[in-house]
């Protein structure tokens, strides 16, 4: 977003990337990656390793083996306030919000590192309007709704103006209206930023995806445009058969 | 847990209280007293470290009294030294301050979890009160200053006119400054806790792992508090060893440790004045419970604990502060807007 960088050099790009709790492969030898302004839909079953993954792009967890590069930079193990400074921001899976203060406080605090108080003000109100949470910035956190604090996280994500958005299950617990505003929202975010996202929710991914990368067991199954992948037999095998049984 | 709504107007309450309390005090209570109430604040002084670095911090430290106990030292022995106590009362913050800032570091970059973080301060702390403990004989002299062992420093010399060592201040002249001290230390505190570094303080207590996915290195954070807390105390242990002109090593003893999380579990965690009045308090009870024999003075502060973890859990001043929200019209209250706006 900040820099013209050649078309060569992805913007992230994992190589055998691996992660092993004990004796499980949660993430295995996984080779991902994503251009300048791209939007990619990651799915897989549950615990085909996606979050997980997620983690070790973001340095909350330090890869077992393989390498993580951030437009050509090595950031393989490093810390995750470091990654985030590389412009990489996530909504995690179980949501981590700041419960005990108020939705501007929460959005302010990601709207203000290393910004005046007078910008970091003026993104905090742009993202609130944004993402629809005008009318409850003096609300504490704690007491929204789970759709609401998962738009909260969101805000925070956008408020830090990271090149790279990373969404895992942005939908869940959302009604039809706020998943159809989500998806709407994504495609809108996509003009500016790069996206990952992780969704178990099908015509959700087919409201937003161009090309989908399937876990499975840790590792990629296929990596295809939405419509193949969605006509895939294994595909069909591991995951949708399931959903659709 | 919120932080308290104390905008502007509750902050400035409180600091206008602390001044009428200042100048207050001589008139109305006799000397005895007002020397009583100096202890008092020297322990609200010590309290307000822990409640910052506990209840807006989120760091555990249940070794407070080291820091409280260094203060303490450091002013007894560098004032023994030097004659003018202006150098021993800055030694007494920096001194506690830099060491609170090599264990936060060990801790905070080291990784240590949360509960490991209260057992080593409170191992820490234990050390000190084993170390100077056994410190009694002509040996253990720093200069001029000998350190005594469990007998401790007596005829500690008092603070005096900066530059003038033989302007020495008298009871009156202390509460001034402990008082002064106490006020001080407040309006630095809530400075701290509405800019942005202190929201951001804030914001680690309530999620450690969002903070950082935003680009802060929290551990910076948690180091710069816990050694503001560690200055905060070593004042505090200046303020009481010139209080009686005298320090022990029971300063920095379980006993100490404990008493200064109980100031804040009672006056409520989370807040700035809770700590304070509940050192005003529980110091206040203990005296009392001081002057008959009927009662041990450590079963009714175990008693008072007990019945406030279990009954008010939240401390005195959030009950007492939603209370008196509820009996006034909200627009006085501190709506949540007001509380936004008012950090914004
Ligand atoms: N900290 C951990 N320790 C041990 N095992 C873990 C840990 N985190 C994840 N796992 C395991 O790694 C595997 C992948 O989990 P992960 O959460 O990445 O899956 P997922 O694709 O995000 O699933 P879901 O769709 O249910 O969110 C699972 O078998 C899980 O049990
Ligand atoms: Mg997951």
């Amino acid at each position: 977003m900040k820099l013209p960088v050649p078309d060569a050099t992805p913007l992230l790009e994992a190589k055998g990337a691996t992660m092993r709790f004990g004796g499980v492969v949660a993430v295995n030898e996984v080779d991902f990656t994503l251009r300048e302004m791209e939007l990619r839909c990651l799915i897989g079953p549950n615990g085909a390793g996606k979050s997980t993954f997620f983690k070790m792009l973001t340095g909350q967890l330090k890869p077992s083996a393989g390498q993580i590069r951030l437009r050509g930079e090595n950031v393989t193990g490093a810390e995750p306030h470091h990654i985030a400074r590389r412009g990489v921001g996530i909504k995690t899976q179980v949501p981590n919000v700041f419960n005990g203060l108020s939705v501007y406080e929460n959005v302010f605090v990601a709207a203000g590192r290393r910004k005046s108080r007078a910008s970091a003000k003026r993104i905090t109100e742009q993202t609130l309007e944004r993402v629809r949470l005008t009318g409850i910035t003096g609300r504490m956190v704690g007491q929204l709704a789970h759709g609401q604090r998962q738009w909260v996280e969101i805000a925070t994500v956008l408020a830090q103006e990271p090149d790279l958005i990373l969404l895992d299950e942005p939908a869940a617990g959302m009604t039809h209206d706020e998943v159809l505003r989500t998806a709407e929202l994504i495609r809108e975010i996509n003009r500016a930023q790069a996206l990952i996202v992780v969704e178990h929710d099908m015509q959700f991914i087919r409201m937003i995806a161009t090309t989908v990368t399937v876990f499975n067991q840790g590792r990629i199954l296929v990596e295809d445009h939405v419509d193949r992948v969605m006509a895939n037999q294994a595909v069909r095998d591991v995951y949708l058969g399931k959903q659709a049984a | 847990m919120s932080s308290v709504p104390s905008g502007w107007r509750g902050c400035l309450l409180v600091i206008l209280a602390g001044f009428v309390l200042l100048f207050g005090l001589p008139q109305v209570v006799s000397l005895y007293g007002v020397v009583q109430m100096t202890v008092f604040v020297a322990m609200a002084v010590f309290a307000l470290s822990q409640g910052f670095i506990w209840g807006f911090g989120g760091i555990m430290s249940f070794g407070q009294s080291a820091f409280f106990g260094l203060g303490g030292y450091v002013y007894a022995v560098s004032v023994i030294n030097m004659g003018d106590s202006t150098i021993p009362v800055l030694l007494a913050i920096a001194v506690p301050a830099a060491f609170a800032a090599l264990l936060g570091y060990f801790m905070f970059f080291g990784r240590i979890s949360d509960a490991y973080v209260g057992v080593i301060t409170l191992t820490v702390t234990i050390i000190l009160f084993n170390v100077v403990n056994s410190t009694s004989g002509d040996f253990y002299t720093i200069g001029q200053a000998a350190l005594g062992g469990f007998n401790g420093m007596p005829n500690v010399p008092p603070l005096n006119v900066p530059g003038y060592p033989d302007a020495a201040f008298g009871p009156i002249d202390t509460w001034y400054f402990a008082m002064g001290a106490l006020i001080l230390v407040y309006i630095l505190l809530r400075g701290i806790l509405a800019s942005r570094f202190g929201r951001v303080v804030v914001a680690i207590r309530e999620n450690e792992t969002r903070v950082q996915l935003l680009g802060y290195d929290a551990r910076v954070y948690k180091l710069l508090v816990f050694t503001i807390g560690g200055g905060v105390a070593g004042l505090g242990g200046c303020i009481f060893t010139n209080w009686g002109a005298f320090i022990s090593p029971t300063i920095f003893g379980l006993a100490s440790a404990a008493q200064v999380l109980i100031f804040v579990l009672v006056g409520g965690l989370g807040t700035l004045v809770g700590p304070v009045l509940g050192a005003f308090g529980i110091e206040y009870l203990i005296s009392i419970i001081g002057t008959q024999q009927t009662l041990n003075a450590n079963l009714v502060l175990g008693a008072v604990l007990v019945a406030f973890v279990l009954l008010v859990p939240q401390g005195l001043v959030p009950v007492v502060w939603s209370g008196i929200g509820r009996l006034l019209p909200r627009r006085f209250a501190g709506t949540g807007e007001q509380t936004a706006e008012a950090q914004s």
